[in-house]
């Protein structure tokens, strides 16, 4: 039992505890629906420094299920701040801790595994804490997705958290997004390239996805194990059934968790990584041209490319820090996808190109 | 890409001497690319003329030349030694400049030799403004807005352009003057007027103003494939206006969001891009309006920098062996990361603590100097330290630093009570508008007198953030003052950085007592790793910062180990050679198979490489520091002796605490250091001293002085580089002085010699092993005595002094060894007057000198000593005979008053020189000439000399002046010494005093038709026409001598330059010429 200070919402939480060595980026972490069903702990010991504000938020709500620090900064600073840290998590009604040996519970954290944690402003008895821990369920196995998608369809419009790219002509495409806790920055990165972008719930049919007419379809990131989200899974092998019989030709792009969706509809299983991957510092190497890009990374989970039957798909991106695939795209069909984050948000934008791939796949 | 095969020997240039803004951190960059190309099989050849650097050490080059670094040098080396390629990115702006300069001669194309790192074109574009704006403009990153005009016509649409309020800077003026910042319109046009009146080339550039932005710093590599990661992200304390090298400076980055971050991110790669910096590292300045986030770039610089060895210290990765590597085409993913082994170095650094880097000023050395600080560096050292937090690492730093702090003492102290509130007030405000070294402290100061963040910052645009911070320290100790010092209260101060000292210092206590209290309530710190990588992965290298929290990660292990502390921060008079010789036991120990602990908080070094020792400690070096580190590692035992004065200060009470000092025994420092003890030695052993007394206060000085006589010299025990050491002539300035004198002395104690007037100076450094003792070197200086000997030029093996005079300094070393069981180094100096022999003063420990004498006899003498504390006998080293090298090595000091106008570069008592040089050559004339040339005192081959000396010189001068003369020189000379020369029939032309009619020295040396002078100062105060013509020739670079000795050598120098070329030697070469 490690002891800190409340700075969040009062209460009780439990989830996996991550840690996350960005730098910066706290509120995109915290809005992340990726981190559905997770306990967050920044590496990095000073955290709060330049507040919130209104546009650096990766969706609606926050979704972290606690929020783990060395020490939160007693006042704002960023011309962009509208609130401290705290009064955030607060209202947002998330349990966040200050003044644990975070790197001491990030050491365990790497050398045991992810496990599940409590935090808890109301109970300090550590045999109650344990019993409360080991009553709840893992997330192996669990469908977080239904928990964070929307609720409806939706056309994603323009916002304050936009970041253009000079000189980017808009492509007269729509996409779809189907939303397994997609990430604001995946929208505005699409935004960006094409017309119309639309969002839908994560457990639509393909025959409602495809009366939007989309030039391509792209499974988002979300949280949890992806072998649970097996709804969407089908949704994928019926489209890939589709694209095999040329009755479509629609572009289909992965990210994260929605590219695990699609390993796993190719035939693949999922495997738990140790600690999984959070951070924006991540190596990845395009082993096509040898290109390499620093990534935002979160995943617990990857598709090991040996499992995946028939050698249809083709290994593109690797992460040079454990070898880890970080990439494919099918031999034949308009089909890629990665393992990273190439929206950033947090994180570098080195990957954002990416997108520009995935239209380039729309002929 | 693996590495090139096409080249196999590789040539690169190092920095030359510390100078400010060019530190050791080269020697750090300089001795990590030699390795790591040796490593990969290439031969390399270097050119430094810095001897006191670990690069310039034979075994890590195949051909080092310690010649001065001139596009000429570099032109005879290149035709030598035929090198395929030239790194010129890893030895500063020194190495950029010669190598830029000499493609611009053709040299590179002439010999086929290619720039790797960055080439012509890249160096261009990242040093002249025009072509770097033109370049970020190009790659859509946003610039301050500037103008450059040339007439008062085209100010108009330069300020509709810039906008008010700008900055106005005229091109070539007088020390940077006539510039100003316009806030009106009026003020710009007054400003402008006078600013092209002033301007030699009327050239006035008009810039938008940036003060009170918020500074930040990018250390960007770069790979042949295009590959491009950010090692390491600063932000300043000190907002724009003061220069980074002078800012207190943060990594990471603290109050940037994400996106904001990210857009710098990629700016700074845009920017190298742009500018062509094909492999290496680069830093990139920006600057951030806090009110809007507006973004400009500000800098960069085309190679590794004093920013680059800060970021590889702060986050573990190499950057210049990494930029090595790159340079040779390796591709950052073919490079491993060596701290984690298992993932390589394409990724960028995650940290997990906070860095700050505090300054070292020595603004006490040069009274007349302006402490302000603008955008020219004036710092000569930093310091950094690792924290959990800001608060931790900021006051860890502050105790560092060594300038009598504990952390954040007040200024202002009993100033703060209610009749002095006021005043107090007042002046803490002013102190906040004007960044000073002192600012930082009088941050604090506003906190305890009830300043708000919103005032400080609205005052100093100090980042509010940073202003909280400190808030919250100062609020603490406001907590906890008057109270008892509670075990949750001591934890709490420990956990905010508080020293045992200023604690101490706080409850009116023992810093003992504090100790006792932390460990009754076992309150320690516990060492963390730093990793590259915030845990995620485990990490190999035992790189430790300590701390208070739960988790301790030290290994110790139970191999057989020494710590060795090196020598803080930079400073006059305690720098690079302390470094040097740190390092050197570290791989002599190592050798030896004993595990050797680092402990030093300075991060331009090479004893903070974390492949130096077995264990680095990045700690400040204080009592508290070291024997918490000792607490968990045991050392066998501990070396003080090699890190300068910093390290000894601490010997006494390190060995009350039963640590094992290993080299010569605490109480035979202490007799060489307690000026009784020390004179009642000297009497036994039948040695003589200058004539002379102690005081401990004002009248027994005076006592003492009556019965000398003036001129006298006083100086304190425990001081190095001369601090509070002056040559007196008058009763009035005795007592001014000795009141500064007794305030740096510890243990208030003053020594006060009849001061030898044109005595010659020798010093001797000797190694002993308790039986065997062997003379290192002897150095004849060559100004006489009363110059510092740090800053006096020297010469070995001796140059004038008679083999009997040599014969009776040998002897008269090795009894003073004997008598002080010498287990190591230990440094003499004598006077020799009449031919008589004085001791002046003994150091029990590695001087400054150790490294040049190395150098110049081949024998790592350092090294030798490191073995020899470890119990191992000169004689089974093999080193038994004094080597007396069979040509002239001398060593020459670097000033630093470029960077202080205004300030008289006369020599004198008090040391003042950054750095050194080594001019080595078969005779004295030849190898002084070297010497000038490498530390940018350029002796002319003809032209006009101005002779100036005071009374008592006027007859040894006349021998110069014929020579000078006969060299063809046109002599010019105040009116006293013109016709004391005409008086000896010599022609000399006599100009005006300043006051007194034009055209006088000063408009000859402006016009550039004065092209040496020789100005012997009269007395301790100098006259005021001299000083403005000693710093007026400074600015100009006209070689100034201040003594007669330097202009005897002086003039032997020119006759060399008139008739010879320089002949380039590698010091193996020399070393050859040996004979064992």
């Amino acid at each position: 039992m490690l002891s800190g200070e409340s700075f969040g919402a009062e209460g009780e939480t439990i989830g996996e505890v991550v840690f996350n060595t960005a730098m910066t980026g706290y509120q995109e972490i915290l809005t992340d629906p990726s981190y559905k069903g997770q306990i967050v702990c920044m590496t990095y010991p000073l955290i709060g420094n330049y507040g919130v504000n209104t546009s650096d938020i990766e969706s609606k709500k926050l979704r972290a299920e606690g929020f783990i620090v060395k020490e939160k900064s007693k006042i704002v600073s960023n011309w962009r701040a509208n609130k401290p840290l705290g009064d955030y998590l607060r209202e947002n009604n998330v349990v966040a801790i200050e003044g644990l040996d975070t790197r001491a519970l990030t050491r365990r954290l790497r050398d045991k595994g992810s496990m599940k944690g409590i935090i808890s402003t109301t109970d300090f008895n550590a045999k109650t804490l344990k019993a409360k821990l080991d009553k709840a369920p893992s997330i192996i196995g669990v469908d977080l997705v239904k928990e964070v998608t929307c609720a409806r369809t939706y056309e994603w419009e323009e916002d304050p958290g936009m970041r253009r790219l000079a000189g980017v002509k808009k492509q007269k495409f729509s996409i779809v997004a189907i939303d397994c806790g997609i990430k604001y920055s995946i929208l505005r990165n699409l935004k960006e390239l094409v017309e119309r972008v639309y969002v839908v719930p994560a457990k639509t049919p393909l025959s409602e996805i495809l009366k939007l007419k989309p030039d391509g379809i792209l499974f988002s990131n979300g949280p949890g194990d992806p072998e649970a989200v097996t709804c969407t899974i089908d949704t994928a092998k019926e489209l890939i059934a589709k694209l095999r019989s040329k009755e479509l030709k629609t572009a289909v792009m992965g990210v994260c968790l929605g590219h695990q969706i699609l390993g796993l509809a190719f035939g693949g299983r999922a495997k738990k990584l140790k600690f999984g991957h959070h951070g924006g510092n991540h190596p990845v190497k395009d082993l096509e041209n040898g290109r390499i890009d620093i990534t935002s990374q979160n995943h617990n989970f990857v598709i090991p490319p040996e499992t995946i039957p028939d050698k249809e798909l083709i290994e593109t991106h690797v992460n040079l820090y454990d070898r880890t695939p970080e990439g494919a795209r099918h031999k034949k069909l308009p089909v890629m996808s990665v393992q990273f984050h190439p929206e950033s948000g947090p994180g570098p934008f080195d990957a954002r190109y990416i997108f520009g791939e995935f239209i380039k796949l729309i002929k | 890409m693996p590495k090139r095969t096409d080249l196999e020997k590789i040539l690169i240039i190092g920095s030359g001497p510390i100078i400010i803004s060019q530190a050791c951190e080269f020697d750090y960059s300089g001795a990590q690319a030699c390795k790591a190309l040796k490593e990969e099989g290439y031969k390399v050849v270097l050119l430094n003329s810095n001897p006191a650097t670990i690069m310039t050490d034979p075994e890590l080059a195949d051909a080092t030349y310690i010649e001065p670094i001139t596009v000429e040098v570099l032109e005879k080396i290149i035709e030598k030694e035929k090198p395929q390629a030239c790194l010129p990115t890893l030895g500063g702006q020194t190495a950029l400049n010669v190598a830029y300069d000499a493609a611009q001669k053709g040299i590179f194309k002439k010999y086929n030799v290619e720039l790797i790192g960055a080439n012509e074109e890249a160096i261009a574009k990242a040093e002249d403004r025009e072509l770097f704006k033109e370049a970020m403009s190009k790659a859509g990153i946003d610039l301050p807005r500037s103008r450059t005009i040339y007439s008062e016509k085209e100010g108009q649409a330069a300020i509709d352009f810039v906008g008010l309020p700008c900055v106005l800077r005229p091109a070539f003026t007088l020390g940077g003057t006539g510039g100003g910042i316009a806030y009106n319109i009026e003020e710009y046009w007054e400003i402008l007027k006078r600013g092209i009146d002033l301007s030699l080339i009327h050239e006035v550039l008009i810039e938008e103003y940036l003060s009170g932005w918020k500074e930040y710093e990018l250390e960007v590599m770069r790979d042949k494939k295009d590959n491009v990661v950010i090692i390491c992200s600063i932000e300043n304390f000190d907002p724009m206006g003061v220069h980074t090298g002078d800012s207190i400076t943060v990594a990471p980055i603290q109050t940037l969001t994400d996106v904001e971050y990210q857009k710098m991110r990629i700016d700074a790669i845009k920017a190298i891009r742009a500018i062509g910096v094909e492999t290496g590292g680069s830093n990139v300045q920006f600057a951030v309006n806090p009110n809007d986030g507006r973004m400009v770039i500000i800098e960069m610089n085309p190679r590794v920098s004093r920013s680059s060895a800060l970021a590889s210290k702060a986050t573990g990765f190499p950057i210049a062996k990494i930029a090595a590597k790159l340079a040779v085409g390796y591709t950052l993913d073919e490079v491993p990361n060596d701290i984690t082994k298992e993932t390589p170095a394409s990724f960028e650094p995650a940290i997990d603590y906070c860095v700050v880097k505090i300054p070292r000023f020595t603004f006490e050395k040069f009274p007349q100097a302006d402490p302000t600080l603008t955008t020219s560096m004036k710092s000569v050292g930093e310091v950094m330290a690792i924290g959990r937090t800001f608060k931790e690492a900021l006051l860890k730093g502050l105790r560092a630093l060594e300038i009598g702090k504990t952390g954040l003492n007040s200024l202002i102290e009993g100033e703060a009570d209610k009749n002095y509130a006021a005043a107090a007030k007042e002046k803490v405000r002013q102190y906040l508008a004007l960044p000073t070294d002192k600012r930082i402290f009088y941050i604090a100061d506003a906190f305890r007198l009830g300043f708000s963040i919103e005032e400080i910052n609205e005052l100093s645009h100090i980042d509010k953030w940073f202003l909280s911070n400190i808030k919250e320290i100062i609020d603490l100790e406001r907590a906890i003052q008057n109270k008892k010092l509670t075990k949750a209260n001591l934890l709490k101060t420990k956990e905010f950085g508080f020293s045992d000292k200023y604690l101490a210092q706080m409850f009116a206590q023992d810093e003992k007592k504090i100790r006792e209290m932390r460990q009754r309530d076992n309150v320690s710190p516990v060492y963390k790793l730093v990793d590259t990588c915030a845990a995620e992965f485990e990490a190999y290298t035992p790189y430790y910062y300590s701390t208070y929290e739960k988790e301790c990660e030290v290994r110790a292990s139970s191999k057989k180990k020494v710590m060795i502390l090196g020598g803080g921060p930079n400073r006059i008079g305690q720098g690079i050679e302390f470094d040097y010789c740190c390092v050197h036991a570290a791989f002599s120990l190592r050798e030896e198979g004993i595990e050797v602990v680092m402990v030093n908080c300075n991060p331009e070094t090479v004893s903070t490489d974390y492949d130096t020792s077995d264990k680095l400690y990045f700690e400040p070096i204080t009592l508290e520091d070291v024997l918490n580190i000792n607490k968990k590692e045991k050392p066998y035992g501990i070396i003080l002796q090699f890190g300068g004065q910093t390290p000894l200060n601490l010997a006494l009470g390190l060995e009350r605490e039963g640590l094992n000092v290993l080299g010569t025994k605490a109480k035979y420092i202490d007799i060489a250091e307690d000026r009784d003890k020390f004179r009642t030695m000297l009497n036994k052993c039948g040695l003589k001293q200058a004539e002379s007394g102690i005081a401990h206060n004002l009248d027994e000085a005076k006592e003492i002085v009556k019965r000398l006589g003036y001129p006298v010299m006083v100086r304190p025990s425990y001081v190095l580089g001369g601090r509070a050491m002056e040559i007196i002539y008058d009763s009035q300035t005795l007592e001014g002085f000795l009141k500064e004198a007794l305030l740096s002395s510890m243990n208030q104690t003053i020594l006060i010699d009849k001061f030898l007037d044109d005595a010659i100076e020798v010093d001797a450094d000797i190694i002993g092993d308790g039986e065997t003792f062997v003379i290192g070197g002897i150095l004849e200086h060559i100004e006489e005595a009363g110059i510092h000997s740090g800053d006096s030029a020297m010469c070995l093996p001796a140059f004038s002094l008679p083999e009997k005079i040599i014969e009776r300094i040998r002897e008269a070393s090795y009894i003073l060894a004997k008598e002080l069981h010498l287990m190591g180094l230990m440094n003499i100096q004598f006077a020799v007057k009449d031919s008589q022999i004085y001791i002046l003063e003994v150091n029990p420990r590695a001087s400054r000198t150790i490294p040049f004498i190395s150098k110049a006899i081949g024998v790592p003498l350092a090294k030798l000593a490191a073995k020899i504390m470890m119990g191992k006998k000169l004689k089974e080293i093999g080193f038994t005979k004094e080597v007396i090298p069979p040509y002239k090595c001398v060593k020459e000091s670097v000033f630093p008053f470029n960077r202080f106008l205004g300030v008289d570069t006369m020599l004198g008592p008090e040391m003042r020189s950054t750095g050194e040089v080594m001019g080595i050559d078969k005779d004295f004339g030849s190898a002084y000439l070297k010497s000038q040339i490498a530390a940018s005192q350029f002796l002319p081959k003809e032209g006009n000399v101005f002779i100036s000396v005071k009374d008592k010189d006027k007859t040894k001068i006349v021998p110069i002046a014929k020579q000078l003369k006969a060299a063809g020189f046109n002599i010019l000379a105040t009116e006293g010494t013109g016709k004391a020369l005409q008086a000896k029939s010599i022609d000399a032309k006599i100009l005006p005093r300043l006051s007194e009619g034009r055209p006088n020295v000063l408009d000859y040396i402006k016009n550039k038709n004065m092209h040496l002078i020789i100005n012997t100062p009269a007395g301790r105060i100098p006259k005021q026409d001299e000083v403005a013509i000693r710093s007026t020739a400074a600015l100009y670079g006209v070689a100034v001598i201040t003594t007669i000795a330097g202009a005897i050598a002086s003039s032997k120098a020119i006759n060399v330059l008139r008739k010879d070329t320089i002949v380039v030697k590698s010091i193996q070469d020399y070393h050859k010429l040996i004979s064992k």
